[in-house]
C-alpha cells in the first residue's frame, strides 16, 4: 500500500547548501542495518540503504526527486553511539554505522511523530479525495498509535487560491514542504511558500495567484496528504474504484508514461508513471490534466454530408459505401493522404499502404506543411535523449520553446542547470524558460553568425564537452525549414556535438505522430505532393478524395470542393469539412505504438473501449481496403505489426532509442530573416482532446488570458 | 569569589566610555598585534587550554570548536572561512551580551580580529538581534572607529591579516539564535535550524567552513591570550574555567548583570550581587538558572548548588546563558511555566514536525494546568509529550521547550495536582 516504490542509489542535495563536503574517500561505506551488512555508494543516505534491503521507512518529506530538508521527522532511526534518533533520509552512510530500524526507540519515535502529525490534522478523511491513496492514512495505520490524546482546539488554514487545477485544503497539510520543494527545483516557479512560524506556518503564494507552471499538477502527486488534490477531479471517484492501465500520452511528442484510470468508461484522471528515461516522475499539466476532453465532441458514429450539406447518422456500410462510390475511377494521383499529429503507427501503416494500393503517391505526415529532409533519421530525432541531456554542459536552443513544446524536457534541461555549469543559449522569441538563458536574438541569421565563429556564444560552444543544439519543429516547419536544418547541422559538425557516443543534433518534434510517420515514410512518394501541395491541389479541384487521418491543424477552408473523408475521434475542424466521417479511437482506448521525439517506440493500452460505434483506426482502414476491393493483409494487430517490422525494423522493440547513424542531410540556402519562433503559443490547447476540454479551457482563461491583461496593464 | 584584577568586562555597567578611546583605556587593542603573532595553531592551543566552553549555552569547548575548522583555506577546494558571532541573544532572562556590545564593543572586535585570525577567516559577520537597535547603532560606530583606526580591515592593527567585519540586524525570531538557523538567516532565507551532519565547520555560511560563537565568548578571548591559558583555567572548577556574567533578574531586590567566576554558589550570587531575594532567602520558591529553557530549581537545591555547567547539569538542569530567574513564593509557577511554553510555541520555526504541533499542544494543556482543569493523569501525559519532542527534532528548540515543564514537575509536582483537586472542588 505504501509507495516505496523506488530505491536509487544517489546523491541527495541537502536543502541548504549548493556544495556539500565532496566525500574525498570514495570508498564504499559499509554498515549494518539491522545486522545486515551492506556496501552502499559514497552519498547514500540510510534510507536509501535501508531501501536497497527492502526494509520500509515511513516517510512524509523524503522524495526522491527533491532535496532533503528532514523535517518530517518520520524516518528516525537509532544509530549506534548517537545519543539521539537520527533522521535517515539526511543521514549519509558512513563507514562501520551500525543501524537499527526494529527497535522499541524507533518505533516509539514513529508513534510519536504520527501522533504529532494527527494532532492538528482534521482527520476528515471520509470526506478527503486523497482517502485510500493518502500517505498519512497508511503510516498512521502501519506506525501510529490506535488512538489520539489531544484533546485541545484544532487548528484551521484557510485555504489557498491556486487556480484551476490544484485544490486545497489547507488544514490537511503537514507541512513536509515537498510542494514547496518541487516548484522551487523541478518546476522553477519560486512561487510557493511556507510563511508563518511554529503552529502557524502555513503555505501558500502570500500574495494570492494561480500557480503557473505546466508542471503543477505534479504538486498534486507530491503532496503526501489531501491539501493539495486535483481540482477537476474533486469528489469524483475513490482509488479502489477505479481499473488502472499503464500507458504513454500523446499530446506531446514526449511520451510520458503515464496511468489511466478508469471508472467504468469514464477516463477519470491520468497519473504520471515512472520512467527515468523519459518524464522521470512527472507529467505536465495538459497529460494530466486534459482527459476530461475525451468525454467530449466525440465521434461515436459514422456519418455522410448529404445533399442539403448537412452530416447525416450513418453506418459503418454506407460511410465505406459513399467512400468507395467516391473512389471508383479516381486516378492515383487524385487520392491524398494526411496523417495529424495523434495518429499512431500501425493506421499510418495501414493507411500508406492503401494508398499504395491505390496508386497514390500523396501522403504526408507532416500537416504543418514541413519540408525539411527526412532522409535520415538523426535528422528528426532528439539524439541526445532525454536523458542525455544531464550530460550536456552547453545547449542551443533554436527556434523552439521547450517549455511549451515539451515541458518535460524543459523541466529536465533545468534539472541540468540546477546541477550547475549549464549555459543555455537561445534563438528564438524570447521567453521565461525557468533557467538562465543568453539571448542570442530571434533572427535566423544568427545561424549563419554562430556556425562561422563571430558570436559571442562560439567560445562557450568551442570550449564545451557535451554541446547539444535543439532545433524546434516551429522552425523546421518554415519555408527555409530546409536551410535551417542545414545551418543546424554544420553547427552540430563544426562544435563537434556528433561523435562517437555522443550526438548534440536535435530536433524537438511536438507531436507524437511525427517520428513514427517520417520513420515509415508516410511522406509523398515518387511525383507525390507534400501537404502543402495536395492542399492547393485540393483547392484547385485537382483532388478527387482527401483522407485526413486525425488531420486538423490543417487549413480546412482551402481544400475547395475536395471529397473529404476524415478518420478521427473528436469532432473538430477536420470532421467539421468532412464528406464522410469515420469515428476512430483516443489514445487511451487503443492499443496502439508511438514513437516520441527521441525515436523510442512505446505503446499505449487500452484503458476504456471506444464509444459507440467507433472503432480501433487500423481496423477502420482494414474494413474500408476490403470495400475499395484492395484488402490490406492482416486480420489481427499483431499480424499488422508484424508486415510493420519487415519493412520498418524500427518498429520491432519496444522502449529502445536506436542510435541513428549520422549521414549528411539538408543543403544551404536562403534564409529568410522573419524571427524564429516556437510553434506553439497555446500549451493548453494544442489538439483535439485539448481543444475539447473544459479544465483546459478554465487554465488559457486563467494563465493566457489573465497574462495578457497584466500585461496590457 | 572573582577579584577585581581578574575582570575582563571592566565597563560592564557603562560608566566609561564605550568608544574606541575608553577602550584602549581599558587595555582593549593594546597589543594584538602580538597576539596575532602568537600564530594560528598556539592561538587555539590556548583557547583550548583555557577551558573556555561556549557561553551561549551549550558549552561546547571552544578551541575544540575552532580546531575543527579545515586547516588551510588554500586547499583544493579554498574555500573562504567565515567567523560568524551571534549576537541574537533573546534566550529570556539573559542580557550579557547586550551589555558587552553596548558598553564594550571593542572588546567583541578584538575578539574577532583574534578568533577570525585562528580560523583563517578573512570575514566576519555579527548577526544582532533585530530589537537591539541602540546596541546595533554602538556596534556600528565601534566597527568604523576599528576600521578608522586600521585595527580591522585590510592588515589589521598591523598584523598582516586581512579582516573584515559585517553588521548584520536579524529581525526578530529566537530561532535565529540556533546557530545554523543563524546562517539561513544571514545567507537571506528563512531562518530554520539546518540538519547536520553537515555541521558548520565543514558546510556552514553559503557552504563555507563557518564557525559561529557567542559574543561572549569571542570578547573572553584576547584576554585569554594576553593573560595566558592559566589564568583563565584558574578561576573557576575543573572543566568549568573562567570567568562569566550572570544576569539577575525576577525577585531579587537588585537585578543585575555581574561578572563573577563560573562555579560560584547560587546562593552567594544572589545574596551578594542581587541585593537577595525580595522577603528573604526563605522567601524563595524557585530560580530558573540558566535563562528560560533550563529546568527550574527549587529552594533546596540553590541553597548548595554551585553555578557552572556540570553541577547544574548533575540537578538535571543547565548553565545555560547563565540568566538566572529568581522566584519568590508569590509566583504562580505554573503560569509562569505555562507562559514560557507559550513562547517556546510562538517562536518554533514550524520547520520540524514535533516542536512545530507539540510545542501548541504543551501550552494548551499548560493553560488548563493553570486554572487546574485538567486530569490528574494528564500530569503524566504532559511529561510524556515534552519527551515525544525531546531528541526527535533538528535544533535543541523543541527540547528547550519540555525542559521548563518538566522542571516544574519534577520539583513541584504536588503543587500542580493541588491546582486540580481545587478546581475539582470549586466545579463541584
Amino acid at each position: 500500500m505504501l509507495c516505496f516504490l523506488y530505491s536509487r542509489i544517489r546523491f541527495s542535495v541537502t536543502r541548504n547548501t549548493h556544495a556539500i563536503i565532496e566525500d574525498t574517500s570514495l570508498l564504499m561505506p559499509k554498515l549494518k542495518i539491522n545486522d545486515i551488512e551492506l556496501e552502499v555508494a559514497p552519498g547514500t543516505s540510510v534510507l536509501q540503504a535501508c531501501e536497497q534491503l527492502g526494509i520500509e521507512v515511513p516517510r512524509f518529506c523524503y522524495h526522491d526527486k527533491l532535496s532533503v530538508p528532514a523535517n518530517c521527522r518520520m524516518c528516525l532511526v537509532e544509530v549506534e553511539k548517537t545519543p539521539k534518533p537520527q533522521a535517515s533520509c539526511a543521514l549519509p552512510c558512513g563507514e562501520g554505522m551500525v543501524v537499527k530500524t526494529n527497535t522499541p526507540v524507533v518505533t516509539r519515535a514513529r508513534k510519536n511523530v504520527m501522533e504529532m502529525l494527527l494532532i492538528n490534522h482534521p482527520l476528515d478523511c471520509p470526506i478527503c479525495d486523497q482517502g485510500g491513496e493518502c500517505d498519512l492514512q497508511d503510516q498512521a495505520v502501519a506506525y501510529g498509535f490506535d488512538r489520539g490524546r489531544y484533546a485541545e482546539a484544532k487548528r484551521a488554514v484557510k485555504d489557498k487560491e491556486l487556480g484551476p487545477l490544484v485544490k486545497t485544503v489547507m488544514t490537511r497539510c503537514i507541512h513536509c514542504t515537498r510542494c514547496v520543494r518541487f516548484a522551487d527545483e523541478i518546476a522553477g516557479m519560486p512561487e510557493l511558500g511556507a510563511f508563518g512560524r511554529s503552529e502557524h506556518m502555513e503555505i501558500g503564494t502570500y500574495i494570492e495567484k494561480a500557480v503557473s507552471s505546466e508542471l503543477s499538477g505534479n504538486l498534486v502527486d507530491v503532496c503526501p496528504v489531501g491539501a493539495l488534490t486535483n481540482k477537476p477531479y474533486a469528489f469524483e471517484a475513490r482509488p479502489w474504484e477505479l481499473s488502472k492501465t499503464e500507458t504513454i500520452d500523446v499530446l506531446d511528442a514526449v511520451g510520458s508514461n503515464i496511468r489511466v484510470d478508469a471508472r467504468g468508461q469514464e477516463v477519470m484522471r491520468v497519473l504520471p508513471r515512472l520512467h527515468e528515461d523519459v518524464n522521470e516522475e512527472w507529467i505536465n499539466d495538459k497529460t494530466r490534466y486534459a482527459c476530461d476532453g475525451l468525454k467530449r465532441q466525440r465521434l461515436d458514429k459514422p456519418y455522410i454530408r448529404d445533399v442539403d450539406g448537412k452530416l447525416k447518422p450513418a453506418n459503418w456500410g454506407e460511410a465505406f459505401a459513399a467512400i468507395a462510390r467516391q473512389i471508383k475511377g479516381l486516378p492515383g494521383e487524385a487520392i491524398a493522404a494526411i496523417a495529424g499529429n495523434l495518429a499512431d503507427a500501425e493506421s499510418m501503416f495501414a493507411l500508406k499502404q492503401l494508398m499504395q494500393y491505390l496508386k497514390s503517391p500523396n501522403m504526408d505526415c507532416r500537416q504543418d506543411g514541413a519540408l525539411y529532409d527526412v532522409s535520415q533519421r538523426a535528422g528528426y530525432t532528439f539524439n541526445t535523449t532525454i536523458s542525455g541531456i544531464e550530460k550536456a554542459d552547453v545547449i542551443l536552443l533554436v527556434g523552439t520553446n521547450p517549455r511549451l513544446e515539451a515541458s518535460l524536457i524543459n523541466a529536465r534541461i533545468r534539472k541540468r542547470w540546477l546541477r550547475g555549469g549549464l549555459k543555455v543559449g537561445v534563438i528564438s522569441e524570447q521567453a521565461d524558460l525557468t533557467y538562465p538563458t543568453k539571448y542570442l536574438g530571434a533572427n535566423p541569421l544568427v545561424l549563419d553568425e554562430v556556425l562561422q565563429g563571430r558570436n559571442a556564444f562560439c567560445d562557450l560552444l568551442k570550449n564545451a564537452k557535451n554541446p547539444m543544439i535543439i532545433v524546434g519543429a516551429g522552425a523546421l516547419a518554415r519555408k527555409d525549414g530546409l536551410f535551417i536544418q542545414y545551418r543546424v547541422r554544420k553547427i552540430a559538425e563544426t562544435y563537434n556535438m556528433v561523435r562517437d557516443g555522443w550526438n548534440g543534433f536535435n530536433v524537438l518534434q511536438t507531436s507524437a505522430a511525427r517520428v513514427a510517420g517520417l520513420d515509415m515514410s508516410f511522406v509523398p512518394g515518387q511525383n507525390g505532393k507534400s501537404t502543402n501541395d495536395i492542399i492547393a491541389a485540393a483547392q484547385n479541384g485537382k483532388i478527387g478524395l482527401l483522407y485526413l487521418l486525425g488531420a486538423d491543424e490543417i487549413d480546412t477552408s482551402k481544400l475547395g470542393s475536395t471529397f473529404v473523408v476524415y478518420q478521427g475521434h473528436h469532432g473538430d475542424a477536420g470532421a467539421n469539412r468532412a464528406d464522410v466521417i469515420l469515428p476512430g479511437s483516443a489514445y487511451t482506448e487503443k492499443n496502439a505504438l508511438y514513437m516520441n521525439t527521441e525515436g523510442r517506440l512505446q505503446s499505449t493500452r487500452r484503458a476504456v473501449f471506444p464509444p459507440g460505434e467507433a472503432k480501433e483506426d487500423w481496423q477502420i482502414i482494414r474494413a474500408l481496403s476490403e470495400v475499395l476491393g484492395q484488402a490490406l493483409p492482416y486480420d489481427t494487430l499483431a499480424q499488422l505489426r508484424q508486415k510493420m517490422v519487415q519493412s520498418h525494423a524500427l518498429f520491432a522493440r519496444l522502449d529502445h532509442v536506436e542510435p541513428a547513424p549520422w549521414n549528411s542531410f539538408a543543403r544551404d540556402g536562403v534564409l529568410d530573416p522573419a524571427p524564429l519562433q516556437s510553434s506553439i503559443s497555446n500549451f493548453y490547447q494544442t489538439d483535439v482532446i485539448s481543444r475539447s476540454s473544459p479544465t483546459m479551457a478554465a487554465c488559457v482563461e486563467t494563465f493566457l488570458k489573465s497574462s495578457v491583461a497584466e500585461a496590457a496593464e | 569569589m572573582l577579584a577585581e584584577k581578574d575582570k575582563v568586562f571592566t565597563n560592564l555597567y557603562g560608566f566609561d566610555d564605550w568608544k574606541l578611546e575608553g577602550a584602549r583605556k581599558r587595555g582593549v587593542w593594546s597589543n594584538t598585534k602580538e597576539l596575532l603573532a602568537l600564530g594560528q595553531a598556539k592561538i587555539i592551543d590556548e583557547v583550548k587550554n583555557s577551558g573556555l566552553r561556549g557561553r551561549g549555552g551549550a558549552g561546547f569547548s571552544t578551541g575544540m570548536k575552532w580546531s575543527f575548522m579545515p586547516q588551510k583555506s588554500n586547499g583544493p577546494s579554498d574555500r573562504p572561512h567565515y567567523l560568524v558571532v551571534n549576537a541574537d541573544e533573546s534566550e529570556p532572562g539573559t542580557c550579557k551580551d547586550r551589555d558587552i556590545i553596548r558598553f564594550d564593543p571593542h572588546r567583541l572586535l578584538e575578539g574577532i580580529v583574534c578568533g577570525a585570525f585562528a580560523i583563517n577567516a578573512h570575514a566576519s559577520y555579527i548577526y544582532i538581534r533585530g530589537e537591539f537597535v541602540n546596541e546595533a547603532k554602538n556596534m556600528q560606530i565601534a566597527i568604523d572607529e576599528a576600521y578608522a583606526a586600521g585595527l580591522i580591515g585590510k592588515n589589521a592593527c598591523g598584523s598582516g591579516w586581512d579582516i573584515d567585519v559585517y553588521l548584520h540586524r536579524g529581525a526578530g525570531a529566537y530561532i535565529c539564535g540556533e546557530e545554523s538557523a543563524l546562517l539561513e538567516s544571514l545567507e537571506g532565507k528563512k531562518g530554520q535550524p539546518r540538519n547536520k551532519p553537515p555541521f558548520p565547520a565543514n558546510a556552514g555560511l553559503y557552504a563555507n567552513p563557518t564557525t559561529v560563537n557567542n559574543v561572549e565568548t569571542i570578547a573572553v578571548v584576547p584576554e585569554i591570550l594576553r593573560r595566558g591559558a592559566a589564568w583563565f583555567a584558574s578561576m573557576g572548577r575543573e572543566k568549568n574555567a573562567g570567568n562569566k556574567i550572570y544576569c539577575i533578574s525576577g525577585h531579587v531586590n537588585q537585578p543585575c548583570n555581574v561578572e563573577e567566576a563560573m562555579s560560584i554558589p547560587m546562593k552567594e550570587l544572589i545574596e551578594k550581587y542581587a541585593g537577595g531575594v525580595r522577603g528573604g532567602w526563605d522567601n524563595l520558591l524557585a530560580v530558573i538558572p540558566g535563562g528560560s529553557s533550563t529546568p527550574l530549581l527549587p529552594r533546596e537545591i540553590c541553597d548548595t548548588v554551585l553555578m557552572d555547567f556540570d553541577s547544574l547539569k548533575a540537578v538535571q538542569s543547565g548553565l545555560g546563558t547563565a540568566g538566572l530567574i529568581v522566584m519568590d513564593k508569590s509566583t504562580d509557577l505554573i503560569y509562569a511555566i505555562a507562559r514560557l511554553s507559550r513562547f517556546y510555541m510562538h517562536e518554533s520555526c514550524g520547520q520540524c514536525t514535533p516542536c512545530r504541533e507539540g510545542t501548541g499542544w504543551m501550552y494548551r494543556m499548560m493553560l488548563r494546568m493553570v486554572r487546574g482543569n485538567a486530569k490528574l493523569e494528564e500530569i503524566d501525559m504532559l511529561i510524556d509529550v515534552t519527551r515525544e519532542i525531546e531528541g526527535h527534532t533538528i535544533c535543541a528548540h523543541g527540547d528547550a521547550a519540555g525542559w521548563p515543564i518538566q522542571g516544574l514537575i519534577r520539583h513541584f509536582r504536588p503543587m500542580v495536582e493541588q491546582r486540580i483537586l481545587d478546581y475539582r472542588k470549586q466545579a463541584a
